[in-house]
This record gives C-alpha cells, sequence and structure tokens, in this order.
C-alpha cells in the first residue's frame, strides 16, 4: 500500500520538503536577510518533528517491501538527531551573525543533512542505506567549507569529501559483496543467510568492508586521519554540528546493520568491534594531550568517546545497545553545551580557539567557568556526574559479555584522558595573569551551555527517563 | 565463456587501482576524483555481475542509484575544489597541508 508506505516516512518527506521549498524561498525572497527566519523555522520543525515522532507510540512497522523499518530503536535515534540539529543551528545563529556567516542555506543544508541521518536510522536494506548515507555525507561536505573564501574551511571541505568518498566507496564494495553472496540486498534477507553462526567467505569479506565504511563515518581509530583536520578547519559552528547528530546517527546505522543484517554471526564482528574501540579510545586520549587548540581537542574527544560506544557495540547484547544509546545521548548533550561555549569564545571581535586564552577565565565570568567546568569534568567522566553512568553501563555491559580486557583498558584510557579536560579547568581557574577571552554569547547559547550542564548535575537522579527509553529501543533491535 | 569470477576479478582490480590512486597520487586533486570515480565503477561492474548471475534485477536498480550518487558526488567536488583553487592558487595534493595530519 503506498499511502501506508508514505505515512511511514511522512516526518522525512515533510523535512525535505520543508527544505527544497525553504531553498526556493531564500532564492527568491532576499537572499541571505531571510536566514534568521529560516534558522528559526528549521529549528521549529526539527523540534515538532521530534516530539511528534517521540511521542507518536510503540510498536514498529516497514514500509517499501522492507526497505525502511520504523521502530523503537530508530525513534530513539531519529528524536536526538533532531533535537541535537536544532540546538545547535539555534546556538550557532548569533555566531553566524557576529563573523559574517550568516547565509540562508547553512540551516537548509543541516535539514537535508538530518533527512539524510533519519533514514539512516531506519534504513533495512542496503540501498536505502546507501542512499541516507550519502544524503548525509554530500550535505556535510557542502557545509564543511561553507566559509568559501577562507583557505581552512576549502581544505577541510577537500580532505573531507575525498576521505569521505573514500570510505563510501569501501562501503559500497561490501554492500555489493553481500548482495553477491547473500543474493538480495534487504537485511531481513541477509541475516537469514548468515545466519546461526554459518557464514560464507564473501558475505565475511562483505561485512568487513561494510564495516571499514561505517568506522570512516563514526571517526573510530585506525579511520579516523580526516577527524581533527575537519574540525579544526571548519566553521565552528559546522564542528558543532559535526560533533553532535551525525555520530549518533552513523552508530545507529552501524547497529542497525550489525544487528538487524548481521545479528546471527556477532563472534565474526565482535572482535573487530573490540579493536576498533581499544585503539580509539587510547588513541584519542593520548593524542588530545598536545593539542592546544580546543577544536582539534574536541575532536580526538571525539575519537575517543566513540571507542567507549562502540565498546557497548562489542559486546552484541541488548544491554550493550542500551548503553551505547545512553552513552551516545549523554554524548550529544555534552557536546551540544561543551561547543556553545566554544562558539563564544571571541577576543576583540575574532573568534579564537586557542586553549591558553582561557586564563583566569573564572574572574571575569564565574558563572560561565562552572558551567564549562561540570561540562569538563563530565567529559572526562568524573563519579558525580552523568557521563560516568555512561561509561559505567558501556563498561558493565562489557564486562556482562566476556570482554573485561576491553574494559580495562577503557577505564585506563579514560584516566589518561581527564588529563586534557582537567587541564581547561586548570586554565580556567589558575591560570596566568594575560590577556584573556571575552565570551560573546546569545541567549539561545547560554541556555543551551546551562541546561547542558544542569543536565549533567541533575540527571544523576533518573538520567531523566533516558535509560527507560534506550533498553526500548535495544530490544526493539537486538532479539 | 567469461564466467562471474571474470567479472568479480576484473572489478577487484579497478577497485584496487582506485583506492592506490588516492594513497599513491601526489601530483593532483583531479587524479583523485578519478580514482574515486573509478572506485564506484568498480562497485557497478561488482552488482551487474551479480545481479546477472542471480537472476536478480536489484542489483541493477543499486546500480543506477549509484550512477546518479557518483555524479552528484562529482559535482560537489569540483565545486569544492573550485572554491580551494580560489584560496590557494593550486590544486596540488602536496599544497592540501596547511593544517597538519
Amino acid at each position: 500500500m503506498t499511502s501506508a508506505d508514505f505515512t511511514l516516512v511522512l516526518p522525512e518527506v515533510i523535512l525535505a520538503v520543508f527544505a527544497m521549498g525553504a531553498l526556493l524561498f531564500g532564492v527568491y525572497g532576499g537572499k541571505d536577510k531571510t536566514a534568521p527566519i529560516l534558522t528559526w523555522t528549521t529549528a521549529g520543525l526539527m523540534v515538532a518533528l521530534g516530539a511528534w515522532i517521540g511521542l507518536s507510540g510503540e510498536g514498529s512497522g516497514s514500509a517499501f517491501g522492507g526497505m525502511i523499518v520504523n521502530d523503537g530503536f530508530a525513534r530513539f535515534a531519529k528524536v536526538t538527531v533532531l533535537l541535537s540539529a536544532a540546538a545547535v543551528i539555534l546556538m550557532s545563529e548569533s555566531y553566524m551573525e557576529r563573523h559574517g556567516l550568516l547565509r540562508f542555506e547553512y540551516p537548509l543544508i543541516i535539514a537535508l543533512a538530518t533527512v539524510g541521518m533519519m533514514v539512516m536510522v531506519s534504513a533495512a536494506d542496503l540501498m536505502t542505506l546507501y542512499m541516507g548515507l550519502e544524503l548525509q555525507s554530500l550535505s556535510l561536505y557542502v557545509v564543511a567549507s561553507l566559509r568559501r573564501d577562507s583557505v581552512k574551511s576549502t581544505e577541510a571541505g577537500l580532505k573531507y569529501f575525498v576521505l569521505g568518498a573514500l570510505s563510501s566507496g569501501l562501503l559500497l564494495y561490501g554492500a555489493s559483496l553481500v548482495y553477491g553472496f547473500a543474493g538480495t540486498t534487504l537485511f531481513a534477507g541477509i541475516i537469514e543467510v548468515a545466519g546461526e553462526g554459518e557464514i560464507s567467505l564473501g558475505l565475511l569479506f562483505g561485512l568487513v568492508f561494510l564495516i571499514t565504511g561505517l568506522a570512516f563515518k563514526v571517526s573510530a581509530v585506525p579511520f579516523h586521519m580526516w577527524t581533527p583536520d575537519v574540525y579544526e578547519g571548519s566553521p565552528t559552528p559546522v564542528t558543532a554540528f559535526f560533533a553532535a547528530a551525525p555520530k549518533m546517527a552513523a552508530m545507529g546505522l552501524l547497529a542497525r546493520v550489525l544487528f538487524d543484517a548481521f545479528g546471527g554471526v556477532s563472534a565474526e564482528w565482535s572482535q573487530v568491534l573490540a579493536l576498533l574501540s581499544l585503539v580509539s579510545m587510547f588513541l584519542g586520549a593520548i593524542a588530545a594531550i598536545g593539542q592546544r587548540n580546543i577544536k582539534r581537542l574536541m575532536a580526538y574527544s571525539s575519537i575517543a568517546h566513540m571507542g567507549f560506544a562502540l565498546m557497548g557495540l562489542a559486546a552484541g547484547t541488548v544491554a550493550g545497545v542500551q548503553a551505547m544509546l545512553i552513552y551516545m545521548v549523554i554524548y550529544v548533550t555534552m557536546n551540544v553545551g561543551t561547543f556553545a561555549f566554544i562558539l563564544s569564545m571571541e577576543r576583540d571581535g575574532q573568534p579564537v580557539t586557542d586553549i591558553d586564552s582561557l586564563r583566569q577565565f573564572s574572574k571575569t565570568e564565574p558563572l560561565k567557568a562552572l558551567a564549562v567546568l561540570v561540562l569538563m569534568f563530565s567529559l572526562a567522566g568524573v563519579p558525580p556526574l552523568v557521563s560516568f553512568f555512561g561509561k559505567f553501563y558501556v563498561l558493565t555491559a562489557a564486562v556482562d559479555a566476556g570482554l573485561a580486557w576491553l574494559a580495562i583498558a577503557g577505564v585506563i584510557a579514560s584516566v589518561i584522558g581527564a588529563f586534557y579536560y582537567l587541564r581547561i579547568v586548570y586554565f580556567m581557574y589558575f591560570g596566568d595573569e594575560g590577556e584573556g577571552v571575552q565570551s560573546a554569547m546569545s541567549p539561545v547559547a547560554w541556555v543551551c551551555l546551562m541546561a547542558s550542564a544542569g543536565i549533567m548535575v541533575l540527571g544523576v537522579i533518573n538520567l531523566f527517563g533516558v535509560g527507560g527509553a534506550a533498553m526500548a529501543a535495544a530490544s526493539a533491535l537486538v532479539n | 565463456m567469461v564466467g562471474l569470477e571474470n567479472y568479480l576479478a576484473v572489478a577487484a582490480g579497478l577497485f584496487v587501482i582506485g583506492v592506490f590512486g588516492l594513497f599513491l597520487n601526489r601530483k593532483n586533486v583531479i587524479i583523485l576524483l578519478m580514482s574515486i570515480e573509478l572506485m564506484l565503477l568498480a562497485v557497478n561492474i561488482n552488482m551487474v555481475a551479480f545481479s546477472s548471475y542471480l537472476g536478480d534485477l536489484v542489483g541493477q536498480i543499486f546500480t543506477m542509484f549509484i550512477l546518479t550518487v557518483a555524479a552528484a558526488e562529482a559535482a560537489i567536488g569540483l565545486a569544492i575544489l573550485v572554491c580551494f583553487f580560489r584560496n590557494r592558487g593550486t590544486i596540488d595534493v602536496e599544497d592540501v597541508n596547511v593544517m597538519k595530519g
């Protein structure tokens, strides 16, 4: 039934049609003068869709011959993606205005990327997977080089494009092998062929190529080379976006492929993921120590965090997927808050990204410094804060799945990683006197920063119910 | 008789040439774009060969999607490359180095 099919993907259709209509409106209706109104309507629509999807109830359905599914897992990931994308474009509006970047296409390309991510997390077929992934990636290549007159921004876009296209190529080659050896592109068909511990060599090769391609997208070591450069070179609002929604979507897609299509052979991929997780955590923790640029530092921080999220997937159990989802939601929330602050860092009207410039920041802005302190402690995973529980869930899932060595390595990496977060706090509270940084923040960004810091403290009570929702989502995926 | 293996071998060869073109090329970003295209075409050969072997049309439909997306990808890549050239005045791969790493 075609109408039933379209009902299932109505949120995606609405957002895509809105983005295309708004592009026309922007072109014919005054170009960049329409940017503020388009930013607000896009964010408003995303929040509305997020609320609609979140409250649309239980159950799961599939459409277009089983190529797209809408289950608890997809809804959970979609709500996270939509809300974080809305928060990022709202809080970056004042930065764009101050630094002459207020272009009307920015919120709309973000909206198209969000459509791609929504398709990714509902994919139940290799074709849907590929189309969603490419819609997201192509949009992200464009926004990475949004500042067309900057060498750094265009170079970031170029590097991201070349490495992203390479990863798409690897993923596609894997998809073609899987198609050839399974005889179908539907995940439901693949899992029948690759069920119960038996897997042909061709299918195994396909699986490895698929994991490689997706590991590029989540920037897991050894496929992380693009991350620091792209994070540093892109305009800061774009970096803020890169660090939040696409990571959640790519993790969701990886979980989908592994559990929906290859759930029967989890022994084959769980070792690969455990290895990726191990090297990501350590490289992220160690390489960040030498970074003085806060955007590069956040890039390595995201690599380390992806290592932890992959640990949850490597466990291959319901508890592992639940831990991964909780971890990703906490990670996205922390990053939105942290980037709300990074966006505001400037000196004499110029953006600064040097962590040395934060010295004595607590003297000029005690409240913001306190919020950043909470976020940094949370990124480091210091016990009373929410992120500690995220790490705790992941480690428990890993230990229960017999990956105790990985959990121990995770704890060690987390201790190493705490050093660079705490150094930022040190600079803010005990740094030398000198020319510091000003913090120019719009009310929206201020709310994002304070809300994110507040959630890190208050969330310890019950994680705002995310635990239960993640549990429902995880059990929808793993069965 | 040209069998499935021959097609797969050609596709694997083209794919490897594409990947090596990306990593070993030190001269020109345009060559990177050509290498990417080569990888995607290798995948297309794979898809069509499997599709014909299995007697299943899905692989050919997938190929249509890949061709379309590859065209869009090339357009975006060239657009970014033009912006980069305006800023740097060069498209040598060795000059894509303002940021270390």
